[in-house]
């Protein structure tokens, strides 16, 4: 697909971090710089790097393949394994990329890992799927229990029980792999520079407030919470990264400008819409393409949360280490219940004036499917603004169909501008 | 006279209406959408144009020369119509024999392929004599296709030529006879129809007096699943929703919940008392359980699409089916089939197992509402009909279930009172 689209200064820079980050990996068995595989809700990072060790994040370098047109042969390759169609698609592409020898994204080796860290967020499929890597690698597997959210709240046992696992079995274990001793100190900084960037991060998704909104806080904001969903909460380079990406978008909004888009900038913004649900990442920029089209901005979204909701006043606590890590385990979208996501859906439809809300289920994942259609229902009922339903996948490309979901999206553009014109008649 | 265009590019049939200023409704037409959809459009409202003139005239030549007169013209005007498309066709089909029959059996096609137009000739002089001829279908494909496969049954033999070859010709020229635009509008051939009606002199007044009436387009708007093909601006195109709940509310004014099963689209819409989608569910890129299933199913059987219902309508006791996948409808067929179930309860069943899916539809678009309008080709299917009262009954109680004798043009008739808003406003 022709592609004018004017890049950011953040994302130029974000892409240089990522080949980096897979080039250092390729370099660690020879660096020999510990290699930790870990899922992106709950990740550990600031702990596993003051360890001196690497995170590789499975089902980033599964979205990192699709958007670069590479995960279909890796799904083929885990059917001809024995994975069914059904098999969520993040892990049949990672388990197709380590068949076809674990080439990376980028194009670059992925080193096997030393340590895999299991933090359960509100998804079994991850643990089917470290037993898979565990299996084919054989190293060491810790798996952190975080108890799911079941009534909105974490409660002092809960947090202690996961304070405990993290001090008495994974800081052990992540000893053993690196040969370094627990530091307290390098895992304070790390937090604390997590912090700042979470600070940072809140005040790019909030500017979305803004009209025009200086951003797309669901396509757009998919680059913005690259870095500290994977491998650089809490790192120099993160810290860098979310201050630089906070001036570009403060000055944006400054400008009175919308957010660079596959169609050119959307200034002109006809749509605001809050998003549940996952992209799909085969044909990311065609879908983007998609709203930006009809004028459609995203908002809000809870994608954007699936690694911290930092913007309902969670931050990484440098007084509070393991502490503030139990509750970051805890709080990701993911590990919230039902009713927690409708009231935070149903808070972002009105403190982001938004028109309506879209909600985009993927075939592959039942952590965010399961119960869709009863938030939407649940979120027509409060706040009277009208949703609508897409389907797709992640990143098999099979379940993407460029005209039925151009048929729903501008029936649902059509009749909020028939419902609108329908209100001021 | 100003009037106003719709037109619904559908996956199977593509459908147009012309409506007056006060929306009433002056003609329609409809062709079969073949893969050309530029064409489709143009044949669709040149169809539709045509109708019109002949409601047009309705008054003015029944006054001059009685019901009959006007019957006999029109038969006479399709016959026109008729001769163009059959001249174009067997033009191509020598041009066909030149090129791709044996030298040794050219004369002996050529000789059976003009036996065979010379009877179709004499079949359209013997239905344009007779005053109540026997129904056919309106598209030229089928009309002219099953007068040939019939004829060339009879000349192949004693022509020295084989049934297939003669089959083999016809197939391969029809695409591209359907796929020439020909002038088959009012003006080209309505001289030429009085002159064969052999029209009064009252008559060929009347038609002189309205034929002058000028038609003048004061807008159109394009929908249906080809609506991108239609060389319109994009503020004349309006998704097939928001045109079926339109079309549905001014067909029945009560509607509040549509069901539209097309081709490869099923679509359950809630609309408001202005005939304003209020929201909808749609099927994803399957098209299990739409109106292409039971066309394959039709294949299978051996049997036309619509005597499909009836059988149906003989079932005792249905069988129960739950997959309703188009891919393997041959092979669900086969498989009752060869368990020894009747060929009317696997009917009965299928048509269930369709309305089961749309139900399901329903059920997440918010139910069903009082009234309920039931669309779309299926829509005209008794048994489909049949089974779709029963489960609504069962399901939300007694509802108003409204089907009108014209629904497959209710989304050109949406389509055409968008036309006529947007021009008001």
């Amino acid at each position: 697909m022709a592609d004018d689209a004017e890049k950011d200064r953040s994302m130029l820079l974000q892409k240089e971090m990522i080949g980096a980050h897979y080039r250092r990996l390729e370099l660690a068995p020879e660096t020999r710089e510990p290699v930790v595989y870990t899922f992106v809700p709950g990740n550990l990072t600031e702990l596993i790097r003051s360890f001196g060790a690497l995170p590789v994040l499975p089902e980033i370098n599964a979205l990192q393949s699709a958007m670069r047109g590479r995960s279909m042969p890796f799904i083929a390759a885990a059917e001809k394994a024995g994975h069914s169609e059904d098999v969520c698609s993040y892990v049949k592409c990672d388990v197709g990329m380590m068949k076809a020898g674990n080439i990376g994204p980028t194009g670059t080796r992925l080193p096997r890992p030393d340590l895999l860290l299991l933090s359960y967020t509100g998804c079994y499929t991850f643990m089917k799927w470290f037993e898979l890597l565990r299996e084919e690698y054989g190293c060491p597997t810790v798996f952190l229990q975080v108890p799911y959210q079941g009534d909105g709240v974490e409660t002092r046992e809960q947090r202690a029980f996961m304070v405990r696992q993290i001090r008495e079995t994974l800081i052990p274990a992540l000893e053993a792999v690196s040969g370094r001793r627990y530091d307290e100190d390098l895992l304070r900084e790390n937090l604390a520079r997590s912090a700042a960037s979470e600070d940072d991060l809140v005040a790019v998704l909030q500017s979305a407030k803004g009209r025009p909104s200086p951003i797309d806080a669901y396509f757009g904001a998919v680059y913005y919470v690259g870095p500290i969903f994977s491998a650089f909460r809490g790192t120099p380079e993160g810290r860098a990264y979310y201050a630089e990406l906070r001036r570009e978008v403060e000055e944006r909004a400054a400008r009175g400008e919308g957010p660079a888009t596959p169609a050119g900038r959307l200034d002109r913004q006809k749509h605001r819409l809050v998003v549940e649900g996952p992209p799909n990442w085969t044909h990311f920029r065609e879908f983007w393409r998609m709203f930006a089209d009809e004028g459609a901005v995203v908002v809000a979204s809870t994608y954007s949360k699936v690694g911290g909701t930092y913007d309902f006043g969670f931050r990484h606590d440098p007084s509070d280490p393991l502490g503030s890590l139990a509750d970051y385990c805890s709080g990701c979208y993911t590990n919230r219940s039902l009713p927690s996501r409708v009231a935070m859906i149903e808070s972002y439809v009105r403190e982001y004036g938004a028109d309506g809300f879209l909600i985009h289920s993927v075939k592959s994942c039942n952590s965010f499917s399961a119960g869709q259609l009863t938030i939407l229902r649940e979120l027509e009922r409060r706040t009277g603004a009208p949703g609508a339903f897409i389907e797709s996948d992640l990143v098999d490309a099979r379940y993407f169909s460029a005209a039925n979901l151009k048929n729903r999206l501008e029936s649902y553009f059509q009749m909020l501008d028939a419902r609108r014109a329908g209100a001021t008649a | 006279m100003r009037c106003f265009v719709g037109i619904d590019l559908g996956s199977t049939t593509t459908k147009a209406v012309v409506l007056d200023t006060e929306g009433r409704v002056l003609g329609r037409g409809i062709t079969n959408s073949r893969s050309n959809y530029d064409l489709a459009a143009e044949v669709a409202r040149t169809e539709a144009f045509v109708s019109a003139r002949f409601n047009h005239l309705e008054r003015e030549v029944e006054r001059a020369g009685g019901a009959a007169a006007l019957a006999r013209l029109l038969r006479a005007f399709r016959m026109e119509q008729m001769k163009v498309q059959l001249a174009n066709l067997r033009a191509r089909i020598g041009d066909e024999i030149g090129r791709t029959v044996a030298p040794g059996r050219r004369a002996a096609a050529a000789s059976a392929v003009e036996e065979i137009f010379r009877r179709i000739d004499g079949e359209e002089e013997r239905r344009l004599a007779e005053e109540s001829p026997p129904a056919r279908s309106d598209f030229f494909r089928d009309a002219a296709g099953s007068a040939y496969a019939r004829l060339a049954e009879e000349v192949a033999a004693p022509a020295g030529v084989t049934f297939d070859l003669l089959l083999g010709l016809y197939d391969k020229c029809i695409v591209a006879v359907e796929n020439e635009p020909l002038a088959l509008g009012f003006r080209e051939h309505i001289g030429q129809a009085l002159h064969r009606a052999e029209a009064s002199g009252a008559v060929r007044a009347a038609v002189e007096a309205s034929a002058t009436a000028e038609l003048e387009v004061a807008g159109t708007v394009g929908t249906g699943y080809g609506r991108a093909r239609l060389p319109f601006p994009k503020e004349q195109v309006r998704s097939e929703i928001l045109c079926h709940g339109l079309g549905a509310h001014v067909l029945f004014p009560g509607t509040r919940t549509v069901l539209d099963i097309g081709g490869q689209d099923t679509k359950a819409i809630q609309v408001d008392a202005r005939g304003i989608v209020t929201g909808f569910q749609m099927n994803d890129r399957c098209a299990a359980g739409c109106g292409r299933y039971l066309g394959y199913i039709a294949d299978e059987m051996n049997m036309g699409l619509h005597e499909l219902g009836p059988l149906a309508l003989q079932s005792r006791r249905p069988v129960k089916i739950s997959s309703t996948c188009t891919v393997f409808a041959g092979a669900e067929l086969r498989e009752r089939l060869s368990l020894g179930e009747k060929r009317e309860d696997i009917l009965a069943g299928l048509h269930r197992a369709v309305i089961l899916r749309a139900m399901s539809l329903l059920a997440r678009s918010g139910g069903i509402q009082d009234e309920f309008t039931f669309t779309g080709g299926v829509a005209r299917n008794e048994a489909g009909v049949r089974a779709l009262e029963g489960l609504v009954a069962e399901n939300y109680g007694p509802r108003r279930i409204n089907i009108s004798a014209d629904s497959i043009y209710t989304g050109a008739l949406g389509a055409a009172h968008f036309a006529r808003r947007g021009a008001a406003a």
